[in-house]
């Protein structure tokens, strides 16, 4: 994994809202992580916990309190709004929201919506160029081009998702975050929606940063993930292993109360609370620690063996 | 068994609308059983909370009943007046719903908003109700609830709201519980702290619950029994265990088969292709017949009947008819199935059915 081209950079992220004021909200407090070219990359947590406004961060909706964020190498955190490399920069970096009611507007026409993007970065020479695209990325995304005419309202839910993929995958862009594209939509349709992101990854070697609560399809979805707690990250590793041998206490808790479609496994469910005054005892600072190769958790430096012998009797059993 | 509480007959619901008429339920029959937990799931439209909504009587004015009975404890709801049903709502049928955000007023206290059941239906004093809604806060687990009285929703967060707006619907000891989506808006670890509740007051006050949702996770979590719908009508209907363990109609396969489950692989997502049908205008045969790989011609030209699976257990579709040929539920089905077959023979399963099981 390491041999993997590193695409995004953040290196202790912070985003504070109202800094210095009573009200200050340290939103995101100090995190870092990378993410590999061509993988997905989850990013899971509980409302409040900071994963959207990293998201948001990341794509410069906000500007950062403090720290760094490297989008191939080059440091984004610092550049200026309505700047050309801020233009290049969007350019190659997209995002598709969680509401597909709320993020199309309702009085532009489908083809407008999608080719937004082309106009602002001025893709095409021409409206036949332009058309001729728009079917094309209608296409992709499993939609009837002859619908390109038509207004959002004329269309579900699901479908609607589709168009914003499409308008997001419309400047041909090489990471894309996708902040909860699936909870708003119904159950038969969200499997739809993921297998067609899947696919449109695997053509384009996209990367995702994807960010959801539903943690069985962040499980299913992505290579690695990060579990977000109060603005820190709480444990990151491969999904395989978040999943299976959790480590951090908060990580077991967040597990152990997603409810599985299998009523046997709930009658045995044994919940397993979480008591966030852990984070505070001690007096040594906590941040990740690398527990076993590739497999960090939030702790202190004495904790770290405590962690390495429970990673290890996992391993065994 | 236990005796009925709720007896839902042949309902048919119409919604006048611009477009012309849309027939929202379309022929939905069900009982629920005193104590039980009867859990209603289907996608957006399928007409789960209509259905419910009828119950209440709370139909938007362009709603038509066609046909069908109501029926709680003998009588027929949908042939009470609006003051009889005065008398029902909030009393012996209450409704939980699904965003806290939205259903509590914002100008009044919790202490207030949870003594206004009991003053409605003047019961008692304005004292003792206040004193009611104290101890109902404390059993829904709001912390310091006697402090809490006065404040107002904006000041609890999401999991406690809900929990305030279970305590107003459960105040009058309803003996039906409607929970339409009731933990949707919430996070997983609220969530189950939530359905944990209903769990633990269900058992202290007896009370029947409807289950509305579209999240399977937490149906296998809180349900005796499930109905499933789509497109205005019950496709399915039997224990929790009967529908995820021996599912038999295609939608419920294609329903559970999209869900991943923790030990799933990378492969690919079951997913079930199309979208449901315009009920403006609904098909003739089976509604789920053009989204169904394994429809027939029959499918498009007559509506299946429920076929019996087991005492408890039916299901609308023509597969089960005795001429349809036999077809191979997909993996994940036949793999939940099998492992059923394992538990049960290994005696691991309590059967909580008490036998009615095959």
């Amino acid at each position: 994994m390491t041999e993997n081209k590193k695409i995004v950079q953040v290196q202790h992220l912070k985003q504070y809202f109202s800094p210095g004021k009573p009200n200050e909200v340290k939103a995101v407090d100090d995190i870092s992580f990378d993410i590999y070219e061509g993988e997905t990359f989850g990013l899971v947590g509980e409302s409040g916990s900071g994963k959207s406004t990293t998201g948001r961060s990341i794509i410069r909706l906000y500007n950062p309190t403090s720290g760094k964020i490297l989008f191939n190498g080059q440091d984004i955190s610092k550049i200026k709004n309505h700047s050309k490399q801020m233009l290049e920069f969007r350019r190659e970096m997209q995002m598709i929201f969680q509401d597909p009611y709320a993020s199309l507007d309702p009085r532009m026409k489908v083809k407008d919506i999608i080719a937004e993007g082309l106009d602002v970065h001025r893709l095409v020479q021409n409206d036949q160029e332009r058309d001729a695209r728009v079917e094309e990325l209608l296409q992709i995304v499993g939609l009837n081009p002859d619908h390109a005419t038509r207004y959002p309202h004329e269309f579900s839910g699901g479908q609607r998702q589709r168009i914003g993929i499409a308008r997001a995958l419309a400047v041909d862009p090489k990471f894309i975050i996708a902040d909860e594209p699936i909870s708003a939509l119904d159950v038969s349709i969200q499997a739809q929606v993921v297998n067609l992101m899947k696919d449109i990854q695997r053509k384009n070697n996209l990367t995702y940063l994807f960010i959801a609560h539903d943690l069985s399809m962040v499980k299913y979805i992505s290579d690695r993930i990060a579990v977000m707690h109060q603005g820190r990250l709480m444990e990151l590793g491969t999904a395989e292993e978040v999943y299976n041998h959790p480590l951090h206490p908060y990580t077991k808790s967040l597990l152990s109360a997603v409810p599985l479609p299998d009523p046997e496994l709930e009658r045995k469910r044994q919940r397993i609370p979480y008591d966030a005054s852990i984070e505070q005892s001690g007096t040594q600072p906590r941040t990740l620690h690398e527990i076993v190769p590739g497999h960090f958790v939030y702790s202190t430096e004495d904790e770290i063996d405590h962690y390495r012998e429970q990673a290890l009797a996992v391993a065994e059993a | 068994m236990a005796h009925e509480i709720l007896e839902v007959k042949n309902l048919k619901i119409n919604f006048q609308t611009y477009a012309g008429t849309v027939q929202a339920i379309r022929d939905v029959s069900f009982n629920l059983k005193k104590g039980e937990t009867l859990a209603i799931v289907g996608e957006s439209g399928s007409g789960k909370s209509v259905t419910t909504r009828s119950i209440m009587g709370l139909l938007a004015p362009n709603a038509q009943v066609v046909s069908g009975e109501i029926k709680y404890k003998g009588q027929d709801l949908l042939k009470e007046s609006e003051k009889q049903m005065d008398d029902h709502r909030g009393n012996d049928i209450a409704m939980i719903f699904q965003d806290p955000m939205t259903s509590l007023d914002p100008t009044m206290t919790i202490g207030k908003q949870v003594a206004e059941p009991l003053l409605v239906h003047g019961k008692i004093s304005k004292e003792k109700a206040l004193k009611r809604a104290q101890e109902v806060l404390e059993l829904v687990g709001i912390p310091n609830a006697a402090a809490r009285m006065k404040d107002y929703p904006h000041q609890f967060s999401g999991g406690q709201r809900q929990r305030i707006v279970i305590a107003i619907a459960i105040v009058n000891y309803p003996e039906i519980l409607i929970a339409d989506e009731p933990t949707t808006a919430l996070d997983v670890t609220v969530q189950a702290q939530i359905i944990d509740l209903m769990r633990e007051l269900q058992e202290k006050l007896e009370t029947s619950i409807i289950f509305i949702t579209h999240d399977l996770g937490v149906v296998a979590g809180i349900a005796d029994r499930v109905a499933v719908m789509y497109a205005g009508k019950i496709i399915e209907y039997g224990t929790v265990d009967d529908i995820f363990y021996k599912p038999q109609h295609p939608y419920t396969w294609g329903l559970l088969s999209s869900m991943p489950t923790l030990d799933i692989g990378s492969g690919k997502l079951a997913s079930i292709p199309g979208t449901p049908p315009d009920l403006l205008d609904p098909p003739k045969g089976d509604a789920f017949a053009p989204r169904n790989p394994y429809a027939m011609k029959i499918d498009t030209e007559a509506q299946p009947p429920f076929f019996k699976v087991s005492p408890t257990h039916y299901a609308a579709t023509w597969l089960l008819h005795p001429d349809a040929p036999k077809v191979e539920p997909p993996a994940a089905i036949k793999k939940r199935s099998e492992e059923y077959d394992r538990l049960m023979k290994a005696g691991q399963i309590e059967n909580l059915a008490g036998g009615s099981l095959n």
